[in-house]
């Protein structure tokens, strides 16, 4: 290829990042989040990704013949927020709070917890998807008003193609990421789960029962993954019980990129990762003389966490900034 | 009835023994301050009080009802508010949420704005300083604000915990001056202090704290005549 033909695949490159990184954010916001509150990282957090993904398909499969497709969208996405919600709250109340109410300062025993839940939602899924449907490899279904290029009206600028999908996730993230900057910073529930954040026994002392914060904490990261699930679903069409474990953990490096614990890094972290991995995926055959393709795409997330990790563990935007996403 | 009747308490960090048995009282309009050196188990006798800790054996009794099974969160509703060892300002909240988390059982958001200025009325330094994040104010600023948002439940019961650490002597005498003015307006203060001097000055009556156990208690004026009092904690005269 020739440099102008990379140039003239750049604007679109850098819009598909753009749809990968707010499906990132959104996920990694959970991480975050519950990091912030529990100094645990949840990695059965990328399963109620998953778990919102699964659930989208079937909410598509027994409306999806002959409805409204954006109205079937809508309910998928608030069924799978309730849904991966709700299964987030319960993997805190079953495994994690017993774990703490022994006390354990091992922060090893929550992070194997984690994974062990992981595996668990894993199987579950597998388990209920092949006896309900005898299958798990899901497909989402291909709507033409979801595959119209919203961008071909207006004489498509920089050669740039959107499909309506495309808008819906760059339209529900933004309308989602708005939603808990308020709830964050302009609720009572917001300032309480800050104030556990910074402080959970002096939380306490203002009469806030710190359970109650951190099951909410888990009901709104759950919340999110969830509709990041559908809206993952709906682009990359393809789900399986364990296509939450690739996005999971790159969610996991974009919160760590960010600052884990700082809500607003998880979101630059997340819409810089996406960028990163798709403008990868573009030019990493021409940039290395085609030693290593495009495959090679997927290796960059975990050599920047690597690098994060040895040269600013405190993440881009450190701990220490104000919770303002 | 007293107010609040601390009987034979055992509370422990592990394997460590902090209170051996402590016992005190503390009457309805009183200040009762405990006084003692470093790792008596004064904090510890305040944290048992309001819930951070859980007393091993022993009971706390507030308006003759048990609370030392409740979590911190009840305890605070009932009227005890604590100010922590060290302020414990929430470092990433503006001082006008640090107030309104005090606030957090008060649904009224109307009373809410009210003790808000009320508590401004008492520290205008901090309404100068609202928008401004926790943990960039001074030290004494901090103590203002750690007191400020206790107030903002009402409480009955006041539990402070070295109010004086690390101020300089102007705010020193600034901060035990609110705590008269408190107490007058009818709140009930429990002061543990290293700066006994000062603290027998304020107070009605006293308990001297040593590793654990109660030394010696009555009358604060007594108490600070005392010489082993003099000797220990007065640094003589």
């Amino acid at each position: 290829m020739s440099i102008a033909e990379l140039l003239s695949i750049l604007p679109q490159t850098l819009l598909e990042g753009l749809l990968l990184g707010f499906v990132y954010a959104m996920v990694a916001l959970g991480y975050t989040m519950v990091y912030g509150v529990l100094g645990l990282i949840n990695f059965a957090h990328s399963e109620i990704f998953m778990i919102g993904a699964v659930t989208g398909i079937e909410v598509f499969r027994y409306l999806g013949n002959g409805g409204n497709p954006y109205l079937i969208l809508l309910l998928a996405f608030i069924v799978a927020a309730a849904v991966s919600g709700t299964v987030a709250v319960l993997v805190e109340r079953l495994a994690y709070r017993p774990l703490r109410r022994r006390g354990s300062k091992n922060v090893l025993v929550p992070l194997i917890t984690a994974i062990g839940v992981s595996f668990l939602l894993q199987d579950l899924v597998r388990a209920i998807e092949a006896l309900w449907h005898n299958e798990f490899n899901l497909q989402y279904p291909s709507y033409d008003t979801f595959n119209y290029d919203v961008l071909s009206k207006l004489g498509s600028p920089l050669g740039l193609t959107l499909a309506v999908k495309g808008l819906i996730v760059i339209l529900v993230s933004i309308l989602m990421l708005a939603g808990l900057n308020y709830l964050v910073n302009r609720t009572k529930l917001g300032k309480a789960i800050r104030a556990v954040a910074q402080d959970m026994s002096t939380a306490g002392l203002m009469g806030i029962n710190p359970d109650v914060i951190i099951s909410r904490t888990f009901l709104i990261g759950g919340s999110l993954a969830g509709v990041a699930g559908v809206l993952f679903g709906l682009v990359y069409t393809n789900v399986t019980p364990y296509s939450g474990f690739q996005p999971g953990i790159k969610a996991f490096t974009a919160a760590v990129l960010g600052g884990i614990g700082n809500i607003p890094g998880a979101v630059a972290g997340g819409l810089v990762l996406g960028e990163l991995e798709t403008l990868g995926g573009t030019y990493l055959g021409f940039l290395t003389g085609g030693n290593f393709g495009s495959e090679y795409a997927q290796v960059l997330a975990f050599l920047i966490l690597i690098l994060i990790l040895l040269f600013r563990p405190q993440g881009l935007f450190g701990q220490n900034v104000s919770e303002k996403v | 009835m007293s107010l609040l009747e601390v009987k034979n308490i055992y509370t422990f960090y592990g394997q460590i023994q902090a209170l051996k048995g402590i016992s005190l009282e503390v009457n309805e309009g009183e200040i009762v301050t405990l006084i003692g050196s470093n790792g008596a188990g004064k904090s510890t006798t305040l944290r048992t009080i309001s819930g951070m800790n859980k007393p091993r054996r022993g009971e706390v009794l507030y308006q003759g009802k048990p609370i030392h099974k409740m979590p911190a969160n009840q305890i605070v509703a009932l009227g005890i508010s604590h100010v922590p060892e060290g302020r414990r300002i929430f470092p990433r909240l503006t001082v006008e949420e640090n107030l309104e988390i005090g606030a957090y059982l008060l649904n009224d958001s109307k009373l809410v704005q009210e003790r808000k200025e009320r508590a401004f009325g008492l520290f205008p330094r901090l309404a100068e300083r609202r928008t401004q994040k926790g943990g960039t104010l001074s030290g004494g600023e901090q103590q203002m604000l750690a007191i400020g948002r206790a107030l903002m439940q009402d409480p009955k019961l006041l539990l402070m915990d070295e109010p004086s650490m690390g101020l300089a002597p102007v705010l020193v005498d600034f901060i035990f001056e609110i705590i008269q003015k408190l107490n007058q307006e009818g709140k009930t203060i429990l002061l543990v202090e290293q700066n006994a001097r000062l603290a027998l000055e304020i107070a009605h009556r006293g308990y001297v704290l040593q590793t654990g156990k109660l030394t010696m208690q009555g009358p604060a004026k007594e108490l600070a005549a005392k010489p082993e009092v003099q000797e220990a904690y007065l640094g003589g005269h």
